[in-house]
């Protein structure tokens, strides 16, 4: 009876403590939260070349990974006052909204529903990717519509099956699915025949090209069966988080735009351009408008980097997944990158 | 009387705590819940469900019922719970029929055989049945060859490591009929099989037994077949583009499942067998042999059916963990209960329900199959020791 009534004792503590954490971390705003804590905490993939990989020593790099380290440059003036947490793709959304990560930056598509239902924001699109199909050049195939009857293996991750569904129920088309939770089986099944066919963003398949024995045998079908902005997301309600979440990544894309680089930034602080006194803080103190230091957008560019820095060094050419710029470059240059003015 | 003193007495302070405790537990829950429920409202997050009658719009790859993705959530949900009883009853049964074997030729007086049978249940005893199910699953779909160049086993029999297919038989008309005939006919012969039995035993005369059961399932079979307009062709798998088409598949996911939770479960029947069979007295043995029985006889008809108290208990905890180890599942692609509602989790964004659910789910086929086990070995016990 003793250990009986102190065992119910200790689950109502555990209840009670259990059930009151939640709502206290909501009543803070985040970037009061963010520091008082003294660093930003991110959620990033569990390891996606390219995007978010720790290496040996536990230093996270990816392309994810420094959208995380520019929004911790922007409150801090230092990239490395961010903790990562690797998120499952499954509890990604509740992660974030439990208030365990400031921000979620982990190849995440914005859409209609996650805004609408899950009581997260989305910030700008820093990656437009799309999901699309990669076969063995074995197979003499150019397009996803002679896929009819083949065998496609792909990760339940987001609405990867919706997409191969909706792709082959519009073209009337069959198909037989084999859904992994694990990459490695997903892969496995797929270098050996079981599928013809892997569906994944592109990205991700470029990856898994890089990852193979021999990725000259595998080709990239030309569909794009979705469209697939990746975007930063916070929690919804606090729109001074949301806004320095976005103009972080606006403020890469900014610079590129106006040719400063890493290298060159501390000349600019000397540029005649309006434009760019305003983004490197040298007039017009537009940074503690948000709660920020006046010299937020010259720390950014100074510590991570451009938007064509951050691409090259993480996913470009020279990388191992050799993605060129596509639709992730710049307006001007007939890409989908638009920041808006900063003014 | 007063409350003080109705709680000097023993049974109502007991009583009282009982109660106390019952409600501190209940409205534990029903705080979490209420929490749970407010902060989701307050984050604007769906909550409910409503999503169960939304159209599912994904494809599952194995469905024992017709299942297309304009189906809603709910379906899906359902072909997902098929699943997973199909691969856990045949393992639970396959698992029964290997682990008695192996029990029984554990005890074996050749020490080839039980040392092999020893080697055989440790080794699947004591590797955890994901990498078994990993292994199993890599086995097929490497040393396998693709489709194209599948190997034919005989006509019409394909194997490649996207499994197994052979040719189907498929009904045009008359499927009932003979389905109920066939019924009515096991379901004679069983009886026949019954009273056959009983007479023998009663007066000592031998009747017919297994040429008129045979007789009896073949005969209405027979007439279903004559009287009523049945007809049928057989769909041969053809070799496609990519796959092999037609025809009745095996899948890969299916069969390394399947064979992961059998050899693990059987293990840990064959140890329960054993334990059984040691739990009688070597005086049963000995009477029995005392009688003339055979080694075979004395097995089936003195050993088994008492150790069978022994073992169904424990049996109970093996068919169990089945059910629930089936959800490994998702580790090599095959559609149970729990990758059809991950797939749902991702596409609503809403967990708690599909998680809960799934919870709830698994507790009823838990549940479900403690008590038929309970009313088995309530069928085996020793009646005349009950009280």
């Amino acid at each position: 009876m003793v250990t009986f009534r102190r065992a119910c004792r200790m689950a109502a503590a555990a209840a009670l403590l259990l059930g009151s954490s939640a709502v206290a971390a909501q009543a803070a705003s985040t970037l009061e939260t963010v520091k008082a804590r003294g660093k930003l905490i991110c959620g990033v993939s569990m390891g996606t070349t390219g995007f978010a990989l720790a290496d040996a020593q536990g230093k996270f790099a990816g392309f994810d990974v420094d959208v995380c380290r520019a929004i911790a440059t922007a409150v801090f003036g230092d990239p490395n006052k961010v903790d990562f947490v690797m998120t499952n793709i499954n509890t990604r959304f509740q992660v974030l909204q439990s208030g365990e990560i400031d921000v979620l930056s982990r190849q995440t598509t914005m859409t209609y529903s996650r805004e609408a239902s899950l009581g997260i924001d989305f910030g700008p699109t820093v990656f437009y990717d799309g999901q699309g199909l990669m076969v063995a050049k074995s197979l003499g195939i150019n397009s996803a519509k002679e896929l009819d009857g083949a065998a496609v293996c792909t990760l339940p991750g987001t609405t990867t099956a919706q997409n191969l569904a909706d792709f082959f129920r519009a073209t009337g088309k069959k198909f037989e699915l084999v859904v992994f939770e694990n990459p490695d089986e997903n892969n496995n099944a797929f270098f050996s025949g079981r599928c013809d066919a892997v569906s994944s963003d592109r990205s991700d398949l470029a990856s898994i090209r890089a990852a193979s024995k021999s990725p000259g045998d595998y080709v990239i079908l030309p569909e794009t069966i979705s469209k697939e902005p990746l975007a930063p997301a916070v929690r919804q309600n606090d729109s001074n988080w949301r806004d320095i979440v976005s103009w972080s990544a606006w403020m890469l894309m900014a610079a590129e735009e106006k040719g400063i680089t890493q290298a060159n930034v501390d000349e600019q602080l000397k540029s005649q351009d309006p434009e760019i006194q305003r983004m490197l803080g040298v007039t017009d103190e537009l940074g503690p408008m948000l709660g920020l230091d006046k010299n937020w957008g010259y720390n950014i560019i100074k510590q991570v980097g451009n938007y064509a820095e951050v691409f090259d060094r993480n996913l470009g050419e020279k990388t191992a997944l050799g993605l060129s710029r596509g639709p992730n470059s710049l307006w001007n240059t007939g890409g989908l990158l638009y920041p808006p003015p900063v003014r | 009387m007063s409350p003080i003193v109705l709680l000097r007495n023993r049974r109502v302070r007991e009583l009282a705590y009982q109660v106390l405790c019952v409600a501190a537990v209940v409205g534990c829950g029903w705080y979490l819940l209420n929490n749970a429920l407010a902060n989701l409202a307050k984050q604007d997050i769906a909550t409910g469900f409503d999503y169960l009658g939304r159209e599912a719009a994904f494809i599952i790859s194995e469905t024992p019922i017709a299942y297309e993705p304009s189906d809603s959530y709910g379906r899906a949900l359902l072909v997902g719970l098929l699943n997973t009883v199909k691969v856990a009853v045949l393992a639970i049964v396959f698992s029964t029929i290997i682990g008695t074997i192996v029990g029984i030729a554990r005890l074996s007086s050749n020490p080839l055989l039980s040392r092999l049978m020893l080697a055989y249940v440790e080794a699947l005893r004591n590797v955890p049945l994901l990498l078994y199910l990993f292994l199993w699953y890599s086995a097929i779909i490497f040393t396998l060859p693709p489709v194209k160049q599948a190997i034919t086993l005989l006509p019409g029999v394909y194997v490649s490591n996207s499994g197994l297919v052979v040719p189907a038989f498929v009904w045009n008309s008359g499927f009932w009929a003979v389905a109920t005939a066939a019924i009515i006919g096991i379901a004679a012969a069983i009886l026949w099989q019954r009273w056959a039995g009983r007479r023998r035993i009663l007066t000592g005369k031998i009747v017919p037994g297994w040429p008129v059961a045979t007789a009896l399932f073949v005969l209405p079979v027979a007439a279903a077949v004559l009287f009523f307009d049945v007809s049928g062709e057989v769909d041969w798998p053809v070799l496609g583009k990519f796959r092999l088409t037609g025809g009745a598949h095996l899948k890969p996911e299916f069969v390394a499942l399947l064979l992961g939770l059998t050899l693990g479960a059987s293990a840990t029947v064959a140890e329960i067998v054993r334990s059984g069979i040691l739990a009688i007295r070597k005086g049963q043995r000995e009477a029995a042999k005392a009688l003339g029985m055979s080694d075979r006889q004395t097995m089936r008809l003195v050993i088994l059916p008492q150790a069978l108290r022994v073992i169904v208990p424990p049996l109970t905890n093996v068919y169990v963990t089945t059910f629930k180890n089936s959800s490994l599942a998702i580790a090599i692609g095959y559609p149970d209960l729990v990758m059809v509602s991950n797939t749902i989790m991702n596409q609503t964004g809403q967990a708690i329900e599909p998680i809960a659910l799934f919870m709830f789910v698994y507790l009823l086929l838990s549940l479900a199959t403690s008590a038929l086990m309970n009313w088995y070995n309530g069928h085996v016990a020793l009646k005349g020791r009950q009280p």
